[in-house]
């Protein structure tokens, strides 16, 4: 898989970006490498990178967070410390970045930095089963929208199609029609595939550049989305 | 099977609203609802529908207000805040007898309170929220599907009554996201002889007001809108029961607090204890007829919250008292762990408080 020094994921709102970076940052620290990771979500007031401080800690990856984060403050500010993602170049480090083109407006802080290094690798995060961007069409108009907020062109298509605890290795691989027209029509490669671990053990060898993520199981998770994922019928 | 998509719990209440035929939103953002908004903003216009941000949620829900006057399926979002600065309208709505869909996503209160999610506007729904004698339908989702299609039902119960119907949702149920899909919604048509549609010099012209200047007409008007409202209460109070055939301990539960409760029955249950849930889905009309049938069977409730108890007159109400209903509660933005609802129960079915 290709890496550069830092890694951003951007993409519409819901489509799985926070999940991914922590789940990158863990993987890169365990290829050796000095990882830092820095929530930049000004949009989300729920479920962020903060919540994965214990195993983030654990791994030895520093995390950023920006100070109310999960608290009440309803204050969009970034973090100070992130600055030094940029400025410290021995380090390797993974920005998550807030939903669509309103969450990507934190980025021109430092997409000028980011340009100038040239070491970067921003990757759009794609899931088909989000309802507005069914098709690569809706998700190339999000692409552009981020890209003009936030100063800086996506370089990579990350697919993450899923549909939460219900997701098979079935609707990840019917999912390649859709990035491969995605990538056609934004010019860019399908660089990942990134699926919850039991999903992923069902897609050993059957796609490429494959990133197994660990979830975290949630407080109101019922009785029956516990346990590896499979389709059943929800509460209700 | 049908279409499948991930949203979340806001997106789903706005893509419902849309396939309920509802072409006009009116509202204010405020944490954490502003997805319904954001997503009409997106939409709305690419379905010929009217999205417009007011300058408050005063001048929103007079917005509804007006396109429910003129017979439009009409809704608007907001949070505990902006509910309540809506009271007036509200009322407004409910003194004229027009249909309107509004949506609460509580979050922690009183005053600015905080974002974090909550269910203290209990109260302040079930019981009308403005002033005078009024009700509103409360509809109570526990998942994102159920607010989808508790948003379809919500709209087609206010044009069955012509009041409002209103989403008491929390910030988690809003945010959360969960697969879900849209194969059951079934637009129910309601005749509005009221609307302000224009007469075209062929009627005479309509009025809606929810002013009165003779007392005794604004009385009959008040005692006939309490007709409706018993009619309301004997049709359309819906509950879902969890592992309550042989039940001891009822664990009452709505929202997000009933996912919770729903994993700490089954713990219970696992240790011997024989607990169930109720789960209200209306909380007006409050299910009292499921309350007051496992009155005869259980020996204590147990009402798990995200308030300091204000469910708990309700189940009392429910079932005159004849067992003991303690609480089991997190309040501020904070919410109940499974071992926290378990601990309660195991008191309960111990006979404590």
């Amino acid at each position: 898989m290709d890496i550069k020094r830092v890694t951003l994921f951007a993409g519409h709102y819901g489509s799985g970006k926070t999940n991914i970076a922590v789940n990158f940052a863990l993987y890169l620290q365990k290829l050796g490498k000095r990882t830092a990771i820095a929530d930049l979500d000004i949009v989300n007031p729920y479920f962020r990178t903060k919540d994965s401080a214990r195993e983030l800690a654990q791994a030895g990856v520093e995390l950023i967070s920006p100070q109310f984060a999960n608290s009440n403050v309803d204050l969009p500010a970034l973090p100070a410390e992130a600055y030094r993602l940029v400025e410290d170049k021995t380090l390797y480090a993974v920005m998550d970045i807030g939903g669509d083109d309103r969450g990507a407006y934190a980025l021109g802080r430092y997409a000028p930095f980011l340009r100038e290094e040239n070491d970067f690798q921003m990757a759009f995060v794609a899931n088909p089963y989000r309802p507005l961007t069914r098709t690569p069409e809706e998700a190339l108009e999000v692409m552009r929208e981020i890209e003009a907020a936030g100063g800086l062109p996506f370089t990579a298509i990350v697919n993450n199609a899923n549909l939460a605890h219900e997701t098979t290795a079935e609707h990840v691989l019917a999912a390649a029609g859709y990035m491969a027209e995605l990538s056609r029509l934004s010019g860019l490669p399908l660089w990942m595939t990134t699926a919850e671990e039991h999903v992923a053990k069902a897609l050993q060898g059957r796609v490429e550049n494959l990133l197994p993520m660990t979830l975290q199981a949630k407080y109101f998770d019922l009785p029956e989305q516990k346990g590896p994922p499979r389709a059943r019928p929800l509460f209700g | 099977m049908a279409e499948r998509v991930l949203m979340k719990g806001n997106e789903a209440i706005a893509e419902a609203a849309i396939r309920s035929g509802c072409r006009h939103y009116f509202g204010y953002p405020i944490t954490p609802q502003t997805e319904v908004a954001a997503y009409m903003a997106k939409r709305m216009p690419k379905i010929d529908g009217v999205f417009l941000q007011a300058e408050s949620e005063i001048a929103s829900i007079n917005m509804v207000y007006g396109a429910a006057a003129a017979g439009m399926r009409v809704m608007t979002s907001s949070s505990s805040p902006g509910i309540s600065l809506m009271g007036e309208g509200l009322s407004y709505i409910a003194g004229s007898d027009v249909p309107a869909f509004v949506v609460n996503v509580q979050r922690g209160g009183p005053g600015l309170g905080g974002i974090q999610p909550s269910q203290s506007d209990y109260f302040q729904a079930t019981r009308g929220g403005g002033h005078g004698d009024y009700h509103m339908i409360v509809l109570a989702p526990a998942s994102v599907q159920e607010m989808a299609s508790l948003t379809v039902k919500g709209f087609n119960l206010a044009d069955k009554y012509s009041m409002i119907a209103m989403i008491l949702a929390d910030g988690t149920i809003g945010q959360m996201m969960e697969p879900i899909s849209f194969e059951d919604v079934e637009i129910e048509h309601y005749d509005k002889p009221w609307a302000l549609t224009g007469t075209q010099c062929q009627r005479r012209h309509n009025i809606v007001n929810s002013l009165y200047l003779q007392p005794d007409v604004l009385e009959k008007k008040n005692f006939e809108r309490y007709e409706k409202y018993r009619a309301v209460e004997e049709n359309e109070a819906l509950h879902e029961s969890y592992m309550m055939d042989d039940a001891e301990v009822c664990v009452v539960a709505f929202g997000i607090a009933s996912r919770v409760a729903k994993n700490a029955v089954v713990a219970a249950r696992a240790e011997g204890i024989k607990a169930g849930l109720i789960r209200p889905i209306t909380l007006w009309p409050f299910p009292k007829k499921a309350l007051s049938e496992a009155a005869d069977q259980v020996k204590s409730f147990l009402s798990v919250e995200l308030s300091m108890g204000q469910m708990v007159e309700d189940i009392q109400l429910a079932t005159g008292c004849r067992r003991p209903v303690s609480l089991c509660n997190r309040v501020g933005g904070m919410i109940p762990s499974p071992d926290q609802v378990l601990a309660s129960i195991r008191k309960a079915a111990k006979g404590e408080n």
